[in-house]
């Protein structure tokens, strides 16, 4: 880590699999641009044949809550359990959800 | 017939399969992570286009050789390929646009030969296309950033170009063979290829602040091998020593 300075920016990887699903976070990497985080992303994530569609994003343009706040944010949902769809069957084929 | 088309395919597959070995050079040595794997994914492209045009090779040889045969087996004077994909790495810059000069070749090269009268290599091409497509937008992209860059980094840049740029015109070269196989209908007229190579590279090289040299005078005898430089023997030592050390090696 001579001069952070000269590093490439870091970028964060999405990629689409094949089976219609979201995109989903697969990692991160280091790249000039956003062409070249791209063609990264390419190289370095979809080898084996792994997607369809890639995003990538500065990792500085994501907003991160803390983990300080995880007890604010997410116990008051712990005791809600009348907030879980848990009263319906769903049929086998509808698939992943 | 089969003589000239044999000494083609030799062509197609030696430039591959120098230049593949050429960028596998890089392989844990890269600049970066991402570049590290990158230029992996492209030596591999390369080996494997190897494979199917010296199969292929080996077939209309007809001579109980394999693609393996063709690559470990011969030495430099029997080896097709370009001066220009046997010159040694150097710096990243100098490896990037070797491969710049090298991949809008290819990309017309193959496009041209998906519409091959040869079956056998329209489908190698068709295949090999879009590989070479993905090896040019890379390069294409590196050569810009890395000319429009420092000046130290243009400067390296400039040079690479001066120093390659004697070794491209040979791509574009015809021979017996070439006009044998353009007659056929199985390949290109190369010397036509010229004037739509320009076409890409010189876009890229004025983006990325670089200056075609002013000479066109081109070094021959890489893909007649008759004079190969001296960087293509030491280059086989390493690539070959394995199977002609231990001959029919399994793993």
């Amino acid at each position: 880590m001579s001069d952070l300075k000269k590093e490439w920016p870091l970028w964060e990887v999405f990629i689409r699999g094949q089976h219609g699903m979201s995109h989903r976070h697969v990692g991160s990497l280091h790249a000039s641009d956003e062409e070249m985080a791209i063609l990264n992303a390419r190289d370095v994530y979809t080898r084996r044949n792994e997607g369809v569609s890639i995003w990538v994003v500065e990792a500085k343009h994501i907003g991160a809550s803390s983990p300080d706040q995880k007890g604010p944010l997410y116990e008051p949902s712990n005791s809600k359990v009348y907030r879980h769809p848990t009263f319906f069957d769903i049929p086998d084929d509808v698939g992943a959800m | 017939m089969s003589a000239a088309l044999f000494e083609y395919l030799l062509r197609l597959g030696d430039n591959t399969l120098v230049l593949g070995h050429r960028v596998s050079e890089w392989c844990g040595v890269a600049p970066a992570l991402e570049e590290d794997i990158a230029l992996a994914n492209t030596a591999l492209d390369f080996i494997g286009q190897t494979q199917m045009w010296l199969a292929y090779a080996a077939e209309v040889e007809d001579k109980g050789r394999d693609a393996d045969a063709l690559a470990f087996r011969r030495d430099v004077w029997d080896f097709r390929s370009l001066l220009l994909v046997e010159q040694t790495n150097g710096d990243f810059g100098k490896t990037l646009m070797r491969q710049f000069l090298f991949d809008a070749f290819n990309v017309l090269n193959l496009t041209a030969l998906v519409g091959s009268a040869d079956v056998r290599i329209a489908e190698i091409a068709a295949k090999s296309v879009k590989e070479a497509q993905y090896h040019l937008e890379r390069s294409r992209e590196t050569v810009i950033a890395l000319g429009d860059g420092t000046q130290e980094s243009n400067r390296r840049m400039q040079k690479a170009l001066d120093v390659l740029w004697p070794f491209a015109g040979e791509m574009f070269v015809v021979d017996a063979v070439d006009t044998e196989m353009q007659k056929a209908g199985i390949g290109p007229d190369l010397a036509a290829l010229r004037g739509e190579w320009v076409a890409i590279i010189q876009p890229v090289l004025t983006s990325a602040m670089l200056t075609l040299p002013e000479s066109d005078f081109a070094h021959k005898g890489g893909k007649t091998g008759v004079r190969h430089s001296e960087h293509l023997g030491h280059m086989l030592a390493t690539m070959q020593f394995l199977p002609r050390a231990y001959p029919d090696a399994q793993w």
